[in-house]
């Protein structure tokens, strides 16, 4: 009986994700820990590892697929000794019985990836598996140049018996251009005409998976979350001198203003622990861990990898972690326990020379900190205009878990580390 | 009186013509076939069927001459060329029957007579000049074949100088023999000759035999030939034939230099013309181009309701590809979901000479003429353990498979039963098999087959018993 390999939950919350490539063709012999295919989810591309070993039978869902639900299975899996004919019988198989997906508890360890199909929690079959799963008739020589050329053989169709496709169908599907096997990319720029009453003309992009579920979430925060904001200024001259004093010493890797902002962060949500805090229906739930996601740009949209425990990681650590993890946020190599379950955000857009600007609160979580450019600006100190290198901050906040006092509370701290930054280090 | 209209008429009842009418009748049609001389046609009664019969009787000379090596000893060993003759023919006669069985089981009627169109859907048949019956459908399918092909100074007489036709019914065994042209039909008689003890020339006016076979193939089925015993000039051409009394001398440039060959008889086998005279074409829209009528992939001439099939329509003049035509035709003309258009590259090839010779699909030079890059794979039967029990040790598998995508472009062999082995590759071509499914594939061990495996495998460097 081959093994069924199903879509992968990436992560708690994941219900759907898109398979973007195989890595593996149908035939081709598979080791446990080879990475068979990659998997789009919300936020990022995920390898997909095999656990068994064997030979990949059959691919179901093919690539570019969207929307394909967990647990739904995207490929077979032919054990030592089986061949092509135990597909037939997995193909009239009873799918597995439902299973109740389990909730998300943030204060456990981060969510293990789901790299084990076999294991994942089964949940009820998707009403479009069949759809997608359903076997496409080609010519060994049509799959192999459809494969060669990137063509998706279930755009094609067939004008071999029973419409199978052939050598003639892939031919003509390359003489006229036909687009290789869509990957859900919004790269996918489309024209459109613009229609005749005079609307300018336009291109329009295909969402991304990503680009849905920011847009999903922000509105979802927007909407229920009572935003507030509190700004302040901080001044960092002396944490510039630490962080010069610091970086004379360091060859490589020097230590970013950002670090500070983080680590400051971090010990700030300890020292004031109920503005570490989400609102549920049913209670606010405080973190223990000072978590903090950091908003980072990446072609495909905002991403926010998390430094977890900041609070207690040394500014190297922090610099070196963050490095890394932006780097490949910009690949969309992350993988989602290093994005998803952060406690606190910072979003920090001073390298663009914004002075100030209020962020939209990351659910679930209780608040953001915007963090504007370090500028030289007049201050007043001991009674006289001085020169001071400034940089103001604004929390916003979600009122129904952080009331005004402790949302203002947190950020004195965290004004207070940032202005002693020498503190931070001890 | 007998029913006059149709809804499809085939005018010649060859390979062709009755597998269209049976065809059309499977699909409901009230069908007709109008044959003027035999049923079942050159094919059945002057062609593939009665040569195979003169062949198998020349094998069998074949092995009891060569008894000894299997164990046996038969001295004396003769024939009567009266009785190999004989059961040619009653092997023809036999299967001609069947054919009038076939049509009357579907309800084909049989016209015996000439068709010829007469404007409409009207078809007027003719039986020695005087009409038979006129009679209309609503489609009509030309499939009156072709015949020899004669040149200036090389007519043949039917005495001295045969074509196919008298080679079939010698009187007499020829002592010596000059076939001119070595495509199949030439090659088969020489061999067949051969064997019966005649000396044998062949001449060919391109630069090799069986022409239209892979080159590798024309030169080993040369060697054999030369090794049989067989004279062959190639790039050559047989200027004149001068007429004795009981022999021919033949005179034959080849390479600038003149020479005369004296012999007992001569067979012209330098091609075939379509049968396109007296068909009614006159004032319709059918074309006829070198003697062959000009068709649409599937079969339509142009003309409302006329369609054309087989050797009428040009080569590869083959009576298998006659048959598919014909089915192909009907069905499109019965609007049958998913015809296809006949792929001419998947038509296989055969001459039953010894050794055999088959192919199908591209030679490697058309592959790599076509902008192909090759992967080649050749098997020698010396390495096959079925060729070697069976005495026929000599032979050639050759594969040509597309270097990027492993499609099977091409398959040639030559050697003992060949021409049976063949299809196999053909059903590969047909479903579009790469190198993998071939490879995949389990043949039987021992046979002939095992070397088509070897011959795929060799193509990537994987031959197992070489």
């Amino acid at each position: 009986m081959p093994i069924e390999i199903l879509m992968p939950a990436l992560s708690p919350t994941m219900t759907e994700g898109n398979l973007a490539k195989w890595l593996k063709n149908e035939g081709e012999a598979v080791k446990p820990g080879d990475v068979i295919a990659e998997i789009e989810t919300d936020k990022a591309t995920m390898e997909v590892e095999a656990v068994d070993e064997g030979k990949l039978g059959k691919i179901l869902v093919p690539a570019g697929s969207q929307g394909v639900k967990v647990n739904q299975p995207i490929a077979l899996l032919l054990e030592e000794g089986e061949d092509a004919s135990a597909l037939a019988k997995a193909a009239t198989a009873a799918p597995k019985p439902p299973a109740p997906t389990p909730t998300p508890t943030p204060t456990a360890a981060p969510a293990p990836v789901a790299q084990q199909p076999s294991a994942a929690p089964a949940a009820a079959p998707a009403a479009t598996a069949a759809a997608t799963g359903e076997r496409v008739f080609a010519s060994p020589l049509a799959r192999r140049m459809a494969q060669q050329a990137g063509l998706d053989l279930a755009r094609l169709n067939g004008s071999g018996p029973h419409g199978r496709v052939v050598k003639a169908d892939i031919d003509a599907a390359l003489a006229r251009g036909a687009p290789a096997a869509a990957k859900p990319t919004w790269a996918a720029v489309s024209a459109v005409a613009p229609p005749a009453f005079g609307l300018p003309a336009f291109t329009e992009q295909p969402h991304s998976m990503m680009r849905k579920v920011i847009a999903r979430r922000l509105v979802e925060s927007k909407r229920e979350a009572p935003h507030f904001y509190l700004t302040l200024d901080c001044n960092i001259d002396r944490l510039l001198q630490l962080r010069q004093e610091i970086n004379a010493k360091r060859e490589k890797d020097k230590i970013s203003v950002n670090d500070f902002v983080i680590k400051a962060s971090a010990l700030a949500l300890k020292q004031v622990p109920a503005a570490n805090a989400s609102w549920t229906e049913s209670a606010v739930r405080l973190y223990q861990a000072a978590d903090v996601s950091v908003a980072v740009a990446t072609p495909g949209g905002l991403i926010t990898p998390i430094i977890r425990g900041a609070d207690s990681k040394s500014l190297s650590t922090i610099s070196a972690e963050m490095k890394d993890l932006a780097g490949r946020a910009r690949e969309g190599k992350l993988k989602p326990e290093e994005y998803q379950g952060g406690t606190f955000s910072v979003s920090n857009l001073g390298m663009f020379g914004i002075r100030e600007f209020a962020a939209v609160i990351n659910p679930p979580q209780g608040a953001i900190l915007a963090v504007g450019a370090g500028e030289q600006r007049p201050i007043v100190k001991d009674n006289a205009l001085a020169i001071a290198t400034m940089m103001s901050c604004t929390l916003s906040v979600d009122h129904r878990v952080v009331d005004g006092a402790i949302g203002a509370e947190f950020l004195a701290a965290f004004k207070k580390l940032i202005e002693d930054p020498l503190s931070m280090l001890i | 009186m007998a029913e006059t209209s149709f809804d499809l008429i085939v005018v010649g009842g060859g390979p062709g013509g009755y597998v269209a009418a049976i065809r059309a009748a499977q699909l409901g049609m009230k069908t007709a076939v109008v044959e003027r001389e035999h049923l079942g046609g050159i094919c059945l009664n002057w062609g593939c069927i009665p040569t195979k019969a003169l062949l198998r009787s020349a094998e069998v000379g074949h092995l009891l001459r060569h008894a000894d090596a299997y164990g046996f000893s038969a001295k004396e060993v003769s024939f009567d060329l009266k009785k190999v003759v004989k059961r040619s023919r009653d092997v023809a006669g036999q299967l001609s029957r069947g054919v009038g069985h076939l049509l009357k089981k579907n309800k084909v009627t049989v016209f015996d007579g000439h068709g010829r169109l007469a404007g409409g859907g009207k078809l007027k048949v003719e039986k020695d000049g005087k009409p038979v019956a006129d009679l209309t459908a609503k489609n009509i399918i030309l499939a009156t074949g072709a015949r020899a092909r004669s040149l200036p100074g090389l007519e043949p007489d039917g005495k001295l100088v045969w074509t196919y036709k008298e080679a079939m019914v010698p009187e007499a065994m020829p002592k010596s023999l000059l076939v001119v042209g070595s495509g199949a039909i030439g090659i088969e008689f020489a061999s067949f000759y051969r064997d019966l003890g005649a000396e044998v020339t062949v001449v060919e006016v391109l630069d090799r035999v069986l022409p239209v076979e892979d080159e590798e193939i024309s030169a080993f089925a040369r060697k054999a030939f030369e090794k049989q015993g067989m004279k062959i000039m190639t790039s050559a051409t047989v200027k004149a034939l001068k007429k004795g009394a009981d022999s021919v001398t033949a005179t034959i440039e080849a390479g600038g230099k003149v020479s005369e060959v004296a012999v007992d008889r001569v067979i012209l086998a330098v091609g075939i013309v379509g049968n396109v005279e007296n068909l009614g074409l006159e004032g319709t829209k059918v074309k006829v181009e070198k003697t062959h009528v000009v068709i649409d992939s599937w079969g339509f001439t142009g003309e409302a309701g006329v369609y054309a099939i087989g050797d009428l329509v040009g080569p590869p003049w083959l009576a298998h590809k006659a048959m598919h035509e014909g089915v192909i035709c009907v069905e499109k003309i019965a609007g049958v979901k998913g015809v296809h258009p006949m792929d001419t590259t998947k038509i296989p090839g055969c001459t039953y000479c010894r050794p055999q010779v088959a192919s199908v699909g591209f030679t490697e030079k058309a592959a790599k003429a076509a902008g192909r890059e090759v992967k080649v794979g050749r098997f020698p039967f010396i390495g096959n353990g079925k060729a070697i029990a069976l005495g026929e040790p000599e032979g050639l598998v050759k594969t040509v498979f597309d270097a990027k995508t492993g499609e099977l472009l091409g398959a040639h062999m030559i050697g003992a039963e060949v021409t049976e082995l063949i299809q196999g590759y053909g059903i590969a071509r047909t479903l579009e098999s790469t190198e993998a499914e071939l490879m995949h594939t389990v043949f039987p061990h021992p046979t002939l087959s095992e070397m088509m495996h070897e011959a795929v495998l060799a193509a990537y460097g994987r031959a197992l018993h070489i």
